[in-house]
């Protein structure tokens, strides 16, 4: 058969292959956060750690942060040096996908003892200790567990992964929810180690050694599809700002888009320096988010991977909001990272003028709830728990279509249904809806965000922690039902019997309104 | 004509494009396919009737028994057609609808589309009453509350109502009480009960299928009504059955009642098809391989039986694209639908690759060689390019194929922009098309925890006997079985379905904590409700019961379907079900977690009469090679070149005769291609199997 339909072949099922890893894992994890509302990632590396396909199921901020994190893993354990049976794992914000919370696994594959190439996959675990899902700390210490490089599973000479029970017990130690977090990473271990299993079979059916030929197809032509896109943009740079209400100061995010025929270069000078808080973006995951808006404007249709994210490169001023360094805190990295697709946007909006939507809600509201006899005047009986619901706003109109209500962008992740959020926890929604009025108006209406509205069932209050939920044109707010008005960021104790309101902000409109 | 003691039994599938009706008599088999008539799909089905009738020279009086599928509610769901319908629903929640998962199926395309809610806003009520998750009642719901929607129910004039309040599965008083209060004020206003219909957890998967069933209702039970008065006009006053998504026979009156059962009974009765043969071929694992004109279905049947599950999606909106549809939770036949037949459109994408359908040019304008108009390149024109269709033998000879034009349309589509010659060009199409397939029944594999190199493969439908071999070759398959009528197979199926009813309700329980007699007393209750259903049908037949569990590790959200044993549950039986759960999750995910607890989550009993064996007569073998009727030139895309491939003809080929590939078996609605390398044997009951050699 023609060498070109063979490595088509080869390039979909190598895709096929992921989307399987993406299903395991969401079959497999426990946390609510990964296996409902999707905040997962997994993808296949060559030999030299470039990512070669992703799986649509998952989120962007992950994706594009895993396409690195493998390199970090192969500079600590060479490729050579890896066994069958052995599993990698870290949550390095800087080097994984942005904060502790992520934890980042990386699987070698190999075919008759024979390295094929690699499976990463990480996915967000209800807990690493620390502070919980707050901003609050102020450096990456107090955030919780750091699991620097290590092995999780060690590979024996039967080729089968032993369970390094020292990280276990480490971990179970350091978490408030051990079962939850140590079933995530089981979950993925099992998503690798499927994909694996097929990658071989893949390869022994065609009769292939490793990847790397592939690989090579599957980077170069992806390379070239960007570029020729890229080609067909106007040349130049195209600077745009945002400024949102910070945590304790107000941010300026500053971006200058530059399309020439090498690729497109994003540079963040002039944005804010970095935050006591744990808002910043590492690095990692500001170059993820930044390609990820790119791509969406550029070439939508071009597969994800190391070729395709190559002609986007990124400058951020060292220690900066963008581009933190260690040990600043990160938790809360979203706030500001799941801002950049927006920027990037408006970038474009000067050249691409007509095709490029309006703004959209951005960032995602993570509400981390938790209650228990710990809360400040909680009775001693009071039920423990610890989940997380999801507020998500709309999406900025399109040039020729309404925004999307409440649905992530550029966020990947859904929601968390009530019933099961409640099953969870002595907490009762009293109401999860589209805020009316909220899409904002034009020629194509905004999308619509949420509100949401949540009590206590037990006479005890309970917690929230906010990250900074105000952000941009006095739009979306979290109050108390009582009347209060929170700032929108720290962590914040609902009185017994009062209620916490989060209004989702709703999209941009487009055009004007006839 | 000699009289039969068996009455006869007749089948009719109405799909997308044909409506294929089947009649059995007496040992002998006739068929036919006719254009659906979408507009009155009745009459389509009726002049199928006739048809067979004719042939068979027997009249409408000597029919025992008519099975019948129907698209019409997954087109109505599709095309929006269906009644005007409100949603009273938990205050708070009226958007749940419209919310849906909150997210994007596709990453990067930001003209994405999310699917409209069936039920508009202004027709989602509010209704002051609220259950926790536990049950228990928190917010009673007041009588007046309902009668106060009824009023807004009155005015806007609704055609049929759906109730789908919060925690429902756990406690369904307030459902039922404002179910009893609409069916009260507005007779003759079909009600649908979350509860009811879905009584699982999750709020947007339950209203949504809540909503789905209301919303085709009344137009369901107006067309069974038109079509029953229509068949006793015409001396057809046997007994119909429906055809279920599940794979079970189901009455009028209850499809009636939960129309939305009815989604894809088409593919379903050719999964039926396919686990009769797999019990009467001895064939334990097989995959079920259905390829018409837009779309190919893949199903797993293990030990004669097909895949369960109980998550489908209905009337996707975007690209044909997973997760732009709606959900609805209902019994189905588990199996993976892709947009790859006959019709299917190829075209080149932006990284120049060869992509073929979702989109397909369906019967009308049709495939660019059926002449009529059809100006892009689809996979039937691939296969006539590629000598694999006979263009003067299509169809029984009914329709001539334009070589010329599927040729000069491939060229000009898809060749041309990638260098490559129309043969090579169509060689690519059918690749990529038989690759499309192949990924889509392995990520279903895996989903399953099946192993497509264990299985052979049945395949029918009009498209799959031309791919079938090609298709198992890619999956690591050996044997292929293309049986007798193969191009009408899901209506042959519907002949051998069972009546069938499956209940479900939730009950949560942990392993240290297994009320067994709860689960007990719940279980007779489903069946006894099960049971009442299919009665109604069975005709006086033997009943099965079948019953199983959905478990779990405690705090995943993924359960796997574990049978229970025949014999009421007692106290150990936790750990059994324990032991079977990890052994196959295991299997699937490579580990166990031997600490954490299992939970079992939703129970499941269904009952149904027995699956009828199939009337394929057994004929005496006479092994012989078969003679060829002619020569077709055929690419094959292998070795790059074309070589003259005898074609024989299916009616002539008696049982026991063999036939070495490359070769075609023609047949009057279909062509199987038995490759290179491959042998065929005609079986007993007149069936093609194919090997690889």
């Amino acid at each position: 058969m023609k060498q070109e339909l063979i490595r088509q072949i080869l390039w979909n099922r190598l895709i096929a292959v992921v989307e399987e890893q993406a299903n395991v894992l969401l079959k497999t994890a426990f946390g609510p956060i990964t296996r409902e509302a999707g905040d997962l990632s997994a993808g296949v590396y060559d030999t030299r750690g470039r990512m070669l396909a992703q799986a649509v199921t998952g989120t962007p901020g992950h994706v594009n942060t895993m396409a690195t994190a493998v390199a970090h893993f192969l500079d600590r354990f060479p490729a050579k040096s890896l066994k069958p049976g052995d599993v990698l794992v870290t949550n390095d914000p800087w080097m994984g996908t942005g904060h502790l919370f992520d934890f980042v696994t990386v699987t070698p594959a190999f075919l008759k003892k024979r390295l094929i190439g690699f499976f990463a996959s990480t996915c967000h675990v209800i807990d690493v200790g620390g502070r919980g899902f707050v901003a609050e700390a102020t450096s990456v210490y107090e955030e919780g567990l750091y699991i620097p490089h290590m092995k999780m599973l060690e590979g024996g000479k039967d080729g089968a992964g032993k369970l390094n029970k020292t990280f276990f017990a480490i971990l179970a130690a350091n978490v408030r929810e051990p079962m939850q977090v140590r079933g995530d990473l089981l979950g993925l271990v099992s998503c690798n180690e499927v994909a694996t299993r097929r990658l071989a079979a893949m390869l022994e059916e065609f009769g292939l050694r490793d990847l790397d030929a592939l690989g090579e197809h599957i980077v170069s032509t992806s390379r070239a599809s960007m570029l020729a896109a890229i080609r067909k943009l106007p040349h130049g740079t195209w600077p745009a700002s945002m400024t949102l209400d910070g945590y304790e100061a107000p941010i300026e995010l500053k971006a200058a888009l530059t399309v020439s025929k090498a690729g497109i270069h994003v540079d963040y000078a002039g944005s804010s320096p970095a935050s006591r808080f744990g808002i910043n973006s590492p690095k990692c995951y500001t170059d993820a988010y930044t390609s990820f808006g790119v791509k969406c404007i550029v070439a939508p249709e071009v597969p994800n991977n190391a070729g395709s994210l190559d002609v986007v490169t990124v400058a951020a001023p060292e220690d900066s909001i963008v581009h933190p360094l260690r040990p600043r805190a990160v938790t809360a990295r979203h706030v500001i990272g799941q801002m950049l697709p927006e920027l990037v946007f408006d970038c474009f909006d000067e050249p691409l003028g007509g095709k490029v939507p309006a703004e959209g809600a951005g960032s995602m509201w993570v509400l981390g709830l938790s209650g228990g006899p710990h809360i400040e005047r909680a009775p001693a009986g009071a039920t423990r728990f610890n989940v997380i619901s999801i507020g998500i706003g709309g999406m900025g109109a399109r040039p020729a279509k309404d925004g999307l209500s409440t649905t992530a962008f550029p966020s990947g992740v859904g929601a968390i249904p009530v019933e099961i959020t409640e099953a969870q926890s002595p907490l009762l929604f009293r109401r999860r809806e589209l805020a009316e009025g909220s899409g904002g108006a034009g020629r194509q209406r905004g999308g619509l965000g949420a509100v949401i509205e949540i009590e206590n069932t037990e006479p005890a209050p309970f917690s929230i922690a906010c990250a900074t939920f105000d952000r941009r044109h006095k739009v979306g707010r979290v109050t108390l039902a009582s009347g209060k008005v929170l700032p929108g960021k720290e962590t914040y104790v609902v009185p017994a019997g009062d209620r916490l309101i989060a209004e989702m902000p709703g999209g941009g409109g487009y055009g004007k309104k006839t | 004509m000699k009289r039969h003691n068996t009455p006869a039994r007749l089948a009719a599938d109405i799909g997308g494009t044909f409506t294929d009706v089947v009649l059995e008599h007496g040992g002998r088999r006739h068929s036919a396919k006719v254009l659906t008539t979408p507009r009155a799909p009745e009459e389509g089905m009726l002049e199928g009737i006739a048809r067979v009738l004719a042939e068979a020279a027997l009249p409408p009086s000597e029919i025992g028994v008519l099975i019948h599928g129907t698209t019409l509610a997954t087109n109505a769901l599709i095309e929006r057609k269906g009644a005007r319908t409100a949603l009273l629903t938990t205050e708070g929640f009226r958007d749940v609808l419209e919310m849906g998962y909150e997210k994007r199926y596709e990453h990067y395309d930001l003209q994405l589309e999310l699917p409209a809610p069936l039920v508009p806003r202004e027709l989602r009520i509010p209704v002051e009453e609220r259950m926790t998750a536990k049950g228990e009642v928190r917010t009673a719901l007041q009588d007046i509350s309902i009668e106060k929607a009824i009023k807004t129910l009155k005015e806007k004039n609704i055609q049929s109502v759906a109730v789908g309040f919060l925690h429902s599965y756990a406690n369904d008083a307030h459902e039922r009480r404002a179910g009893e209060l609409i069916a009260r004020a507005l007779p003759g206003v079909p009600v649908t009960l979350s509860s009811a219909v879905c009584p699982e957890i999750r709020e947007y998967e339950r209203f949504s299928t809540a909503c789905a069933n209301a919303y085709v209702q009344p137009l369901m039970a107006s067309y069974l009504e038109r079509l029953a008065a229509e068949l006793a006009r015409r001396g057809l006053r046997c007994p119909v059955y429906l055809m279920t998504s599940g794979g079970g026979l189901t009455t009028l009156e209850t499809a009636g009642r939960f129309p939305v059962r009815l989604v894809e009974s088409g593919p379903a009765g050719g999964a039926i098809l396919s686990a009769g043969l797999a019990r009467e071929n001895r064939l334990d694992e097989v995959l079920s391989f259905d390829m018409g004109g837009t779309t190919a279905k893949i199903c797993f049947i293990g030990q004669g039986r097909p895949e369960q599950s109980r998550k489908f999606e209905v009337a996707r909106v975007w690209r044909n694209l997973k997760g732009s549809g709606l959900p609805v939770r209902v019994p189905v036949t588990e199996m993976v639908e892709i947009g790859a037949g006959g019709g299917s459109i190829a075209r080149i994408d932006a990284m120049r690759r060869i992509q073929v359908g979702p989109s397909s040019a369906g019967a009308d304008p049709g495939p660019a060689c059926y002449g009529r108009g059809g100006s892009e390149p689809t996979v039937t024109d691939a296969d006539v390019v590629l000598g694999r269709v006979d263009p003067v033998a299509f169809a029984g000879g009914t329709l001539q194929l334009d070589f010329q034009k599927a040729k000069s349309t491939i060229l000009a589509r898809v060749g041309s922009p990638l260098g490559l010659d129309a043969r090579w060009a169509a060689a690519g199409i059918g690749e990529i098309v038989e690759e499309n397939m192949a990924s889509a029944a392995r990520v279903h594999a895996i989903e399953r925890g099946k192993v497509p190199e264990r299985c052979a493969m049945i395949a029918f439908g009009g498209a799959a006997p031309l791919h079938a071999a090609r298709l198992a070759q890619r999956l690591g398959m050996r044997r292929v079985l293309v049986p007798v009528d193969a191009s009408v197979g899901s209506a042959v199926g519907f002949l051998r379905a069972p009546v069938a009813f499956e209940v479900v309700r939730s009950l949560t329980l942990l392993e240290n904590d297994f009320a067994f007699s709860r689960v007990n007393k719940m279980l007779g209750k489903m069946q006894d409700e099960a049971r009442a259903i299919v009665a109604a049908g069975a005709l006086g037949a033997k009943l099965q019961v079948r019953r199983s569990v959905e478990v779990r590790y405690l705090g995943q959200g993924h359960e796997i379907s574990i049978a229970l044993p025949a014999r009421p549950l007692r106290a150990g039986d936790a750990k059994l079900l324990r032991g079977q759960y990890e052994a196959r999750y295991e299997a699937q995910f490579g580990l166990r977690i031997a600490d954490v607890p299992v939970e079992f989550l939703t129970w499941s009993v269904s009952v149904s009469t027995g699956t009828r064996s199939f009337a394929n007569a057994k004929m005496k073998t006479k092994s012989a090679k078969a003679r060829p009727n002619g020569r077709q030139t055929v690419f094959d895309p292998d070795t790059g070149k074309a070589k003259p491939y005898p074609a024989y003809r299916r009616g002539e080929l008696g049982p026991g005769t063999r036939v070495a590939g490359p070769a075609l078996v023609v047949e009057a609605q279909t062509t199987t291609l038995v490759p290179r390398g491959w042998r065929c044997r005609v079986t007993g009951a007149g069936h093609l199997f194919l090997e690889k050699a």
